[in-house]
């Protein structure tokens, strides 16, 4: 089932599209249901689909066709860095090298206690920034140095 | 009109149409494979670039729209280097494994490379590899490699079939078709996407590896398992029918089948098949010589009729049996003096008999169905009774046409629903008349509240107004009533009215005169009031009749029963005779459609064993038995001279006069509300096995409102006992709240039910 929070956002979201246009609401309804959970499972699909009138693999459409969902439990704050050329050529390698030696986790993996979750992303658009990863897809960090990811861990650690 | 120009030749087409729609009507062809012209438009296969002028780059041809003027080159050197360049990005990943590919010979992607691939690939990596998935017991996905996501399949679903069970997930590269969550696909229409699928990926299951397509013949049929009159190609090979597909016809099929009507095939060359005359001797069952087993029939029915009287025979039949063989079977009785034949088995109300003036049929063509702009159905399991009527009906609702429903079950039919009212068994007469009550209301501008007066507005606003009786409304114990109120509503509302014929032949039976006269008994009596003899064609009396247990006990105290059946079945409890028959894929015979369309069809093989067709046998029966007129030598005379002065559109009429509504009486305990399963509807498709495995042919359960669960003390899930008469079965119960309160739903037609009695009235159900 839906929490009552998410049905009110997605209740919010659904004010800007016209009345019998409920599927619009879809992506946004996933993103507050990772933003929940961590993660969208088949059973969430099926509820969204429920509650915007839409077909279940419709849903399921949306959410495979998206990168940014993450369609299997993920870690409580997931590290999404992005591998693109830009990223690529300012070190991106040497950000991903220094994320497994700190935490024991390669790209798709989530450390044993469920606290981190790595990703490889695609270009965030930021690149005079490059290399950059994103925690939990809301915050972005750039410049990325081994010293800057220890100090990202280290706060990310007392949260 | 516009005019446009394609390879130099002036065409005149429709505004508004596209460019290959132009193209195919002037008889160009141009290479495509995700554009249908039944589905929506989606060009992404990009196979179809022509050239047009002034555009500077290619253009789709199935999502161009013409206009005025416009100069189409399909051939030009660009328009070539646009095809072979996609022809080639699309073979990149396909597997090319053609030689044991399904579709090999068949295949839209083999036969445009041909014109449009290169010799060799210039491609040296790795091919994409796609995993096989299990859509359930039809559909083939073992090589989804082959994929190449043109989306007919996931078009086909949302549009046509009315659910999306297919989809393409993921993306780019990585993008595949599959069902949510590796399920199943369920639709009772999912074999089309067998054949909107351009390459081998989706394939039959059932076909799969039996034989390569040039190696088929090829004959027209028709359908035998829907009232619909759907036209068929049987593919056969040595003398066995290997696949069924459709062929096209506008009118009545379009271009689709429904998973009956093609996977039936299956259960044609079954274990039971019954191959060679017997005859029950000393209570064991001896397979004899066709003379012997006739000269037995023949002289029982003889004996019989000369000694308790002619009226003591009486003779049933399936509906969808061929025009010949009834014609023939009720020549035959009349010829012996007794006016006892019927083939309406799972009526149960006939007091329409003498009071309607022709014979009941759709009322109006299939195509004025699709064009209604309100419809009221009732008492129809719409999708499974009828599943090509019911995507005609989905897709003028999608087009804005208002869908009412009046009936005692509420399946979702996969469709916008205006208004619905969903009542017991027992009070559909009070709804009707509650409808043309507050129709006739709302012609004096009044309107009345309620679902019964929003049903009635919604037909009042209606130009082209359609009200049609579903099977459970001829089945119901006052379908006469149903019938003079339909007609009601329909006047009212200056529409037409009609049935949703049940059977193949149905309206065949009515116009051939296989029904009761005056002083013959109709199926029912002839079952309440047990005849000395009986003669079945094709009848599985525990699965087919309106009360098996009344047809059973019946059946069981006949001193002869002579079985005419293509399969050796329960008869060989309580028959005397079994003669084995054709199924209609080994005879010839003609249907009549719901819309009485008049088809006659060829055997598509010939018959297994010592099978004859039926009509031979009753002819022969004839014979044998003095009757005058059964000489004819080939099915053909039979239809003549059964057809012989039928003025078939003068004698279809539903007008029915003489029938007052009167609410039935408030009925105590629950009632039962009986469904045929979609595949439980005849002998054949009850034994195809494909058919059997799918989520439809599940076994029968006891669906009832939660609330009356409650009563009884019962989980959904829990084992209940359901008892009718003497009989009970153990049904696992379900909970469906929006059944309405006080019925069960029991299926009918299915083995695990055959025990109970009949298909309406009380039931009672108590923990098991």
């Amino acid at each position: 089932m839906l929490s009552q929070q998410i049905t009110t956002l997605i209740d919010k979201e659904l004010k800007k599209y016209p009345a019998d246009q409920r599927q619009s609401a879809v992506m946004a309804a996933l993103r507050f249901v990772q933003d929940e959970k961590g993660w969208i499972a088949p059973a969430d699909m099926t509820d969204i689909a429920d509650y915007l009138g839409m077909q279940q693999m419709a849903v399921y459409e949306v959410a495979t066709f998206y990168h940014m969902y993450n369609l299997k439990p993920m870690g409580r704050h997931t590290l999404t860095v992005c591998t693109n050329l830009s990223c690529q050529l300012c070190g991106s390698g040497d950000t991903l090298a220094h994320i497994h030696k700190r935490l024991g986790i390669g790209l798709g993996e989530v450390t044993p206690d469920g606290k981190y979750g790595l990703r490889e992303g695609e270009c965030m658009g930021a690149c005079v920034d490059a290399p950059l990863l994103t925690i939990n897809n809301k915050k972005m960090c750039g410049r990325l140095t081994s010293e800057k990811i220890d100090q990202i861990l280290a706060e990310l650690d007392k949260q | 009109m516009i005019n446009i120009e394609i390879d130099g030749k002036q065409i005149q087409t429709e505004n508004g149409s596209t460019v290959i729609e132009a193209a195919h009507q002037a008889g160009i062809e141009i290479p495509h494979f995700c554009y249908h012209k039944k589905l929506s438009i989606a060009a992404n296969c990009r196979m179809c670039l022509v050239q047009v002028e002034k555009a500077p780059k290619p253009l789709p041809a199935c999502a161009t729209p013409v206009t005025e003027g416009m100069k189409v080159f399909t051939h030009s050197e660009q328009a070539v280097k646009a095809q072979k360049g996609v022809m080639e990005f699309l073979l990149i990943n396909h597997p090319l494994d053609c030689p044991i590919c399904d579709q090999g010979g068949e295949c839209m992607l083999q036969d445009i490379s041909v014109g449009y691939g290169g010799g060799h690939s210039r491609y040296h990596e790795e091919k994409r590899v796609v995993l096989a998935k299990d859509l359930g017991p039809l559909v083939s996905a073992e090589e989804m490699s082959r994929c190449i996501n043109c989306t007919r399949c996931v078009r086909f679903g949302q549009e046509i079939a009315g659910q999306m069970e297919l989809g393409q997930a993921f993306r780019s590269e990585h993008a595949e078709i599959m069902s949510f969550v590796s399920g199943s696909v369920n639709s009772e229409l999912s074999g089309n996407m067998i054949d909107l699928c351009p390459v081998g990926a989706l394939t039959s299951k059932p076909f799969r590896y039996k034989a390569r397509s040039w190696e088929l013949s090829r004959r027209r049929s028709v359908s035998a398992h829907d009232s619909l009159g759907s036209n068929l190609a049987v593919q056969t090979k040595n003398n066995r029918v290997l696949r069924v597909l459709p062929i096209e016809n506008e009118d009545i099929n379009e271009c689709w089948l429904s998973d009956k009507d093609r996977f039936a095939y299956e259960g044609l060359n079954t274990a039971d098949r019954l191959t060679k005359p017997m005859i029950k001797q000393d209570g064991k069952w001896q397979e004899v010589e066709w003379q012997v087993a006739l000269e037995y029939a023949a002289n029982g029915l003889r004996h019989i009729a000369n000694g308790a009287g002619a009226e003591q025979v009486g003779a049933l039949a399936t509906a969808n049996s061929t025009l010949e063989e009834l014609y023939l079977l009720q020549k035959l009785m009349r010829g012996i003096g007794s006016d006892n034949v019927d083939f309406r088995l799972r009526q149960s109300d006939f007091s329409s008999d003498g009071k309607q003036q022709g014979a009941p049929w759709l009322g109006m063509s299939v195509s004025d169905i699709g064009r209604a702009d309100r419809l009221l159905i009732v008492g129809s399991f719409l999708r499974k009774d009828h599943p090509l009527l019911a995507a005609r009906i989905r897709r003028a609702a999608k087009s804005g046409a208002q869908v009412n429903i009046v009936h005692s079950a509420d399946d979702d039919l996969l469709m916008n629903v205006a208004h619905k009212a969903i009542v017991a068994p027992d009070a559909l007469v009070e709804t009707l008349t509650q409808v043309s009550k507050a129709l006739a209301a709302e012609k004096q501008g009044q309107s009345t509240g309620g679902d019964a007066g929003a049903i009635a507005r919604s037909l009042a606003g209606g130009e082209r107004v359609a009200v049609l009786l579903g099977n459970f409304a001829q089945q119901h114990p006052q379908a006469a009533q149903l019938q003079a109120l339909a007609q009601q509503i329909s006047a009212l509302s200056n529409g037409k009215f009609g049935f949703l014929v049940e059977a193949a032949n149905s309206v065949g039976g009515h116009l051939v005169q296989a029904t009761p006269g005056a002083k013959g008994l109709n199926a029912a009596a002839m079952l309440a009031t047990p005849r000395k003899a009986y003669v079945l064609l094709n009848v599985e009396a525990e699965l087919d009749c309106a009360d098996p247990q009344q047809a059973m006990a019946a059946m069981q105290a006949a001193d002869m029963v002579i079985a005419m059946s293509a399969y050796k079945h329960h008869a060989t409890e309580y028959a005397d005779v079994l003669l084995p028959v054709a199924p209609f894929s080994e005879t010839s015979g003609t249907f009549v459609s719901a819309e009485g369309r008049v088809q006659s069809f060829k055997g598509a093989v010939k018959p297994l064993g010592e099978v004859r067709p039926a009509w031979k046998v009753l002819r022969v029966l004839g014979n044998l038995l003095k009757v005058d007129g059964f000489d004819q030598d080939t099915s053909e005379a039979v239809r003549d001279e059964a057809m012989k002065g039928v003025d078939v559109p003068a004698r279809l009429n539903n007008a029915i006069g003489g029938v007052e509504a009167r609410a039935a009486s408030a009925a105590s305990g629950l009632q039962r509300v009986a469904d045929v399963p979609i595949y439980a509807t005849d002998a054949v498709v009850r034994r195809s096995a494909p058919l059997q495995a799918t989520a439809d042919a599940a076994i029968p359960q006891a669906w009832m409102h939660g609330d009356e669960l409650k009563k009884l003390g019962v989980q959904s899930g829990a084992v209940v006992k359901v008892s009718q008469g003497q009989g009970s079965v153990q049904l696992f119960a379900a909970a469906d709240d929006k059944l309405p309160k006080g019925v069960v739903r029991v299926a009918a037609g299915h083995a695990a039910t055959a025990s109970l009695g009949a298909m309406f009235g009380t039931i009672s159900v108590e923990r098991a």
